[in-house]
């Protein structure tokens, strides 16, 4: 019997082998392999050759000079400016996106659940971030000129003779941009104010706190973490975007500020952002400088990995990482 | 006053400014809806729902839209819209539809098939692809695709065949459809994946029990399970492939355009065209023009309205869905 | 003890007073109330058939040729041994109980009939089990499974009608989908052996998870017999379930062994007396003792077993 014991075991019998299948089982069997390879074929690609133009074109200084306004755009000057206006516009927009988003979410997990008025209004608000969170960039845009084309708005973008507000200021740009970076703030911060358990608040009643002091005192500080990753969601997706800046931002290369007052004329003024530098120098744009897109697009290739390795290292210890970066 | 503000305030306070605070978002598409909608209405008047149809000369008409001064007539209106309505129900369409297939296989293979070293290698893969901005992904399609298309793929006899009616440059719907694919299955693959993962193991243990093989097992058994996270990760691709307006319009050719499918399907595959959201972006200088303002805000309300509609439809669809769902 | 005193305490008392709670005296007469004895302390009684119920059918009426013969089989999870060279032999026309405590490596012994333990990682086995005089091993794993059918602790019916369910195996087996109306007559004939038959008759599409659990579990009873294998393995298939569907099932594993082989696991030494034909016990990975039902529950052999089938543990 002790013999039985030395004998090392058997692990896997004889089994089914795809031969033996019908057809239609070794057909899917073949795609599945051939969908999940391609894939990473695929982003390989991407990666590979977006990485070998950007070494081919991409000079380091090119990220601290300033565009030059030149007919020889291929051999001219940088994207600093560019780089700017992405960096301004997200930290406008996730600047008006956090305080909604995170009022909204503590309303929502705290005051929402009350009576039936509250219970149908926090509805409301979910379904219209829902609503927000679906809606195409480029109908924000629309809706961003609109807005700031209204006379009343003038001084937002600048007012040309004859009336017309011209509607496209970094502030505009910005606040459609809060627009995008609003749900997946949200989402986070609601998920992380749900997940803390129940016993923290009693406790903190229990001593005779209000509930906003609870919620400023105990509850955010706990949820800093989610925030950040909701932040960081907000700010890949904006920095993504072209659509509103292409439409919102006046398409200048230069950082054009507009009028004397030290921040508000930046907040005033036009620009550029890297996405739309990327997309004028395109053939679809103005420009005939391949070379300056794909210098600039391997920078925002780069920004927006770097943006994701933050995000998963925030998401850590939460299991919903693989869906939050929709 | 100020003193006010900064001692803590009571719960009922800051129970009504955190609920104003938060309704602002409903406010916000209140707002949208209205403003597009009030901002399109001169379309529908002048034109009523035929704009919607076809049988005008869209590229004279935008034309004419531009050209006109700041009090249009009555026929600087004029607008028959279905080449763009067209051109974005065909590359969403194609697209959704060789998405799913691609984006159920990929995920089948990512949990069932791929040993654990490699699927931990896709999964970040898929991620990455997922977040790659879409004016990367026109350059990339207008640098790399549109010449290869053009140059390689539509033979002469392909141009020979449309002289006259329209220009086989390479980029068009081929292209955009291959693109527009390739940009939406990241998010189906998150989804099913994840549905994948949650279906209860002891019936896939069930099935093999019952002698089939793995991949049968899964195909008989499991993907029926996950059917409602199918039908919500196409709708959420559909939406995502509507509103994609910069990738197609460095893309799609710049010429509106309805692709024929009487001129034979290689060559309609190669032919031009125009999506609403890429005329958005095509024509947004207009804006000056008042009538050209209305047509682009029309454009808007339809894409809005149906981002609507996929939001309520996707909700519909996996009701009757649920009568098999497991309740364990 | 307090209590006769309360009695007797109360007859003496007038109608008036409120019995007055006896306090406990320091006199050395009255005697200090007895410890509780715990049921080990007791000495032991045999076990005795239930009278009412007589064991399902009488041993071994039907015995037919081995079907499933297991040589010193041993199974372990990396590395750590779950099963020790265990040696059995299952016969059709028999119903084998296997019994013992938490742990003991019964379901593990059980599932390597069918290689389901191969879907875990890290498993391996040694030792010989033939089916028919073929080493398990050497068959094809679907071809295996579709001649040793096993049935589940939870049900786990799949999310499509009954019809679907029953037919699911007959489906998948063969290069050609059979076409619905060739399906009819083997579904209604295994819904029949299952004994489920009368209640779905006419609702063999709807939904099977609309099923109660008792017929839910009678639903996987008959999915697993639909191909007609050799041996049907059960693991604990009772325990999820109400005891009015745990009888209907008990009886069904009576009619069932006509025709099969049928290994059950359980937990229930009840159960074990009323439906098994052999018993093996397990403790610890070892088989502890196998033999006939009456044999091992009336006067078994080890000690162990005496202790476990009198209840010393569990």
């Amino acid at each position: 019997m002790s013999a039985v014991a030395v004998h090392s075991g058997r692990t896997r019998g004889r089994r089914s082998s795809p031969m033996s299948w019908r057809w239609s089982d070794r057909l899917a069997l073949a795609a599945a392999w051939l969908a999940g390879l391609s894939l990473c074929l695929i982003a390989a690609a991407i990666v590979l050759y977006m990485g070998y133009r950007g070494i081919q074109y991409l000079r380091p200084g090119m990220i601290f000079e300033r565009p030059q306004v030149s007919a020889d755009q291929a051999g001219s000057g940088g994207f600093l400016d560019p780089l700017l206006g992405t960096i301004v516009v997200s930290a406008i927009g996730i600047a008006i996106a956090m305080p909604l988003a995170v009022a909204s979410a503590v309303w929502i997990t705290e005051y929402g659940q009350g009576g039936r008025v509250s219970r149908s209004l926090a509805r409301v608000v979910e379904s219209s971030i829902e609503i927000v969170a679906g809606t195409p960039d480029i109908v924000i845009a629309i809706f961003g000129l609109a807005v700031f084309q209204l006379p009343l708005l003038a001084p937002l973008s600048f007012q040309a003779e004859g009336g017309g507000v011209f509607g496209r200021s970094f502030i505009a740009a910005g606040a459609m941009m809060s627009l995008l970076a609003l749900p997946p703030l949200y989402a986070a911060t609601r998920d992380g104010l749900q997940a803390v358990p129940a016993q923290m608040r009693e406790a903190a009643f229990a001593l005779g706190k209000t509930r906003i002091t609870t919620v400023r005192r105990v509850l955010l500080p706990s949820v800093r973490s989610n925030i950040a990753t909701g932040t960081t969601l907000g700010i890949s997706r904006i920095v993504g975007s072209t659509a509103i800046v292409l439409i919102l931002l006046g398409s200048t290369l230069r950082i054009e500020t507009q009028g004397a007052v030290p921040v508000v004329n930046l907040l005033r003024g036009t620009g550029s952002s890297l996405t739309t530098y990327v997309y004028e120098n395109s053939p679809a744009g103005e420009g005939a400088a391949p070379e300056k897109a794909y210098a600039a697009a391997f920078v925002l290739l780069v920004l927006v990995l770097a943006l994701n390795v933050a995000i998963e290292r925030l998401g850590r210890g939460r299991r919903d990482v693989v869906s939050s970066v929709i | 006053m100020l003193e006010r503000l900064k001692r803590p305030w009571p719960d009922h306070r800051a129970e009504r400014t955190l609920g104003a605070v938060s309704l602002l978002v409903g406010v916000v598409i209140v707002a949208m809806i209205a403003f597009v909608a009030v901002r399109s209405w001169p379309i529908f008047q002048h034109n009523g729902l035929r704009w919607l149809g076809g049988g005008g000369d869209f590229e004279a008409e935008i034309a004419r839209m531009n050209a006109a001064t700041a009090h249009p007539t009555a026929a600087d209106y004029q607008l028959r819209a279905w080449p763009l309505l067209y051109g974005t129900l065909l590359s969403t369409a194609i697209a959704v539809v060789l998405g799913i297939a691609i984006a159920v296989l990929a995920s089948v293979f990512i949990v069932e098939l791929a040993p654990r070293r490699v699927s931990r290698v896709v999964i970040p893969v898929v991620r990455l692809l997922a977040s790659v901005p879409s004016v990367i992904y026109g350059l990339i399609g207008i640098l790399v695709l549109v010449p290869f298309v053009g140059n390689h793929l539509v033979s002469e006899g392909d141009r020979r065949s449309v002289l006259g009616v329209v220009q086989l440059t390479g980029a068009g719907l081929a292209p955009t459809v291959a693109i527009l694919t390739v940009m939406i299955t990241p998010i189906m693959i998150a989804l099913v994946c994840e549905a994948l993962e949650a279906v209860p193991p002891s019936w896939k243990e069930g099935a093999v029990a019952l002698g089939l093989n793995p991949l049968r097992a899964v195909r008989a058994v499991t993907l029926k399970a996950i059917r409602p996270a199918i039908v919500a990760a196409a709708v959420l691709a559909t939406a995502r492939a509507l509103g994609e307006a910069v990738m197609i319009q460095m893309v799609s050719g710049g010429k509106t355009f309805a692709p024929n499918l009487d001129h034979g399907v290689p060559v309609f595959l190669f032919e031009p065209l125009r999506t609403l959201a890429s005329a958005i972006l095509d024509f947004r200088e207009g804006i000056g023009s008042p009538s050209l303002k209305a047509a682009v805000y029309s454009f808007s309300l339809l894409l809005l309205l149906s981002a609507f509609v996929l939001s309520v439809g996707g909700y519909l669809v996996k009701l009757p869905l649920r009568r098999y769902q497991a309740r364990a | 003890m307090y209590a006769d005193e309360m009695v007797l305490d109360r007859s003496n008392a007038s109608s008036a007073e409120m019995p007055v709670p006896p306090v406990m005296p320091a006199s050395p007469e009255l005697p200090v109330p007895p410890v509780r004895t715990i049921v080990l302390d007791r000495a032991p009684t045999p076990v005795r058939p239930v009278p009412e119920r007589e064991a399902v059918r009488p041993l071994s009426d039907f015995a037919g040729p081995e079907r499933l013969s297991l040589r010193h089989v041993g199974v372990s999870y990396a590395g750590k041994e779950a099963v020790r060279s265990v040696s059995l032999s299952i016969h059709q026309g028999e119903v084998l109980a296997l019994i013992g405590p938490s742990g003991c490596g019964k379901t593990t012994l059980l599932r390597t009939l069918n290689r389901l333990t191969e879907l875990t990682a890290g498993a391996s086995r040694t030792g010989e089990i033939l089916l028919d005089g073929e080493d398990i091993h050497d068959l094809v794993d679907t071809t295996l499974r579709s001649r040793v059918a096993m049935v589940f602790q939870q049900p786990n019916p799949f999310p499509m009608s009954i019809f679907d369910n029953v037919a699911f195996a007959l489906r998948e087996q063969g290069r050609k989908r059979p076409a619905r109306r060739q399906l009819e007559p083997l579904v209604v004939d295994a819904l029949r052996r299952a004994g489920l038959y009368d209640e779905v008759r006419d609702e063999l599409d709807r939904p099977a998870l609309r099923l109660s659990g008792g017929q839910q579990q009678r639903l996987c009873i008959a999915r697993a017999i639909a191909p007609r294998p050799e041996v049907l393995l059960m693991d604990e298939p009772c325990s999820a379930l109400d005891p009015i569907s745990t009888g209907v099932i008990e009886e069904l594993i009576g009619e069932l062994r006509r025709e099969l082989a049928v290994v059950i696991v359980t937990h229930n030494l009840a159960q074990a007396h009323r439906v098994a034909d052999k018993v093996a016990f397990m403790y610890l990975g070892d088989l502890v003792e196998y033999g006939g039902v009456r044999d091992v529950f009336e006067d078994p052999r080890a000690q162990r077993t005496r202790e476990y089938v009198q209840g010393a543990f569990g």
